[in-house]
């Protein structure tokens, strides 16, 4: 229990530092770069939680796809880092007690709702559960999702694309 | 001992940051991985809730399972937009981009 405990802490630094530089730096590709850490640190925390296939999903997809895409998108469109201009516009101050109080807002409900604890126990092979579920009750919600990516693929090389 | 109102704590902080990221950032590409975060921080809730909560059904990681699909959807579409948005007014930020702007 100790060993979670020091997992837990080790992987909430990891996130939230890369999380504050993802926020905080002038230099666009500092962000970019830096949004690996953080969301490598979820993927830890997905572990912990019993979520081997999340946590293999979240490798693959963000820090592999996502971060990568948003790279190709500040290299074709800034040209550089963005550091000649100011990255950040005048309501700093605003945004930043906007934030600090929606989070004071959700952590004082999460450490004062005494939240129920569900019966029965995790599977001990949660990919094969996942797999179940999706080609069982989720059926539906399986092809919907994938109906969105192929509308996602059609609307977003229609959108990039060279008018002429 | 972790609990579930760790996880809630550390998904809150992390919602904030993304919060702060979309409303001070003035680039576009900045703005959407303020978005990326937060996303993040709902399924940290998602799957947390599935352990502590409801160990017994798999919606949880079901869940969180399609916000990752639709997370991977919005930054396609949204980078695509910025790609658009830059070729036609050549600039990624926010506020220069106020043509309807009355």
């Amino acid at each position: 229990m100790v060993g979670e405990a020091l997992a837990f802490y080790l992987l909430a630094a990891i996130t939230l530092a890369s999380g504050i530089v993802v926020v905080t730096s002038p230099n666009l590709v500092h962000s970019a770069v830096a949004l690996v850490p953080a969301l490598l640190g979820v993927t830890g925390l997905y572990i912990l939680l019993n979520a081997e296939f999340l946590a293999g999903v979240q490798v693959l997809i963000y820090a592999g796809g996502i971060t990568v895409l948003i790279l190709f998108v500040i290299m074709l469109t800034e040209g550089a880092t963005g550091l000649r201009v100011p990255q950040r516009n005048e309501q700093g101050p605003i945004g930043a007690a906007v934030a600090g109080a929606a989070a004071a807002v959700l952590i004082a409900v999460a450490t004062r709702t005494p939240w129920a604890h569900g019966a029965g126990v995790l599977p001990s092979y949660t990919p094969g559960a996942i797999g179940e579920s999706f080609l069982g009750p989720n059926l539906l919600l399986f092809e919907g999702t994938s109906v969105v990516l192929l509308v996602t693929l059609v609307g977003a090389i229609l959108i990039a694309r060279k008018e002429d | 001992m972790i609990t579930l109102t760790h996880y809630l704590v550390l998904s809150a902080l992390l919602f904030g940051l993304g919060l702060y990221a979309v409303l001070t950032r003035r680039n576009s590409v900045a703005m959407l991985m303020g978005i990326e975060l937060m996303l993040n921080a709902a399924n940290i809730n998602l799957v947390a809730f599935n352990k502590y909560a409801a160990p017994g059904a798999m919606q949880g990681q079901i869940f969180a399972l399609i916000v990752i699909t639709i997370a991977a959807c919005e930054a396609a579409v949204g980078l695509a937009l910025i790609l658009a948005a830059y070729r036609r007014f050549e600039t990624t930020y926010v506020d220069e981009l106020d043509t309807m702007k009355g």
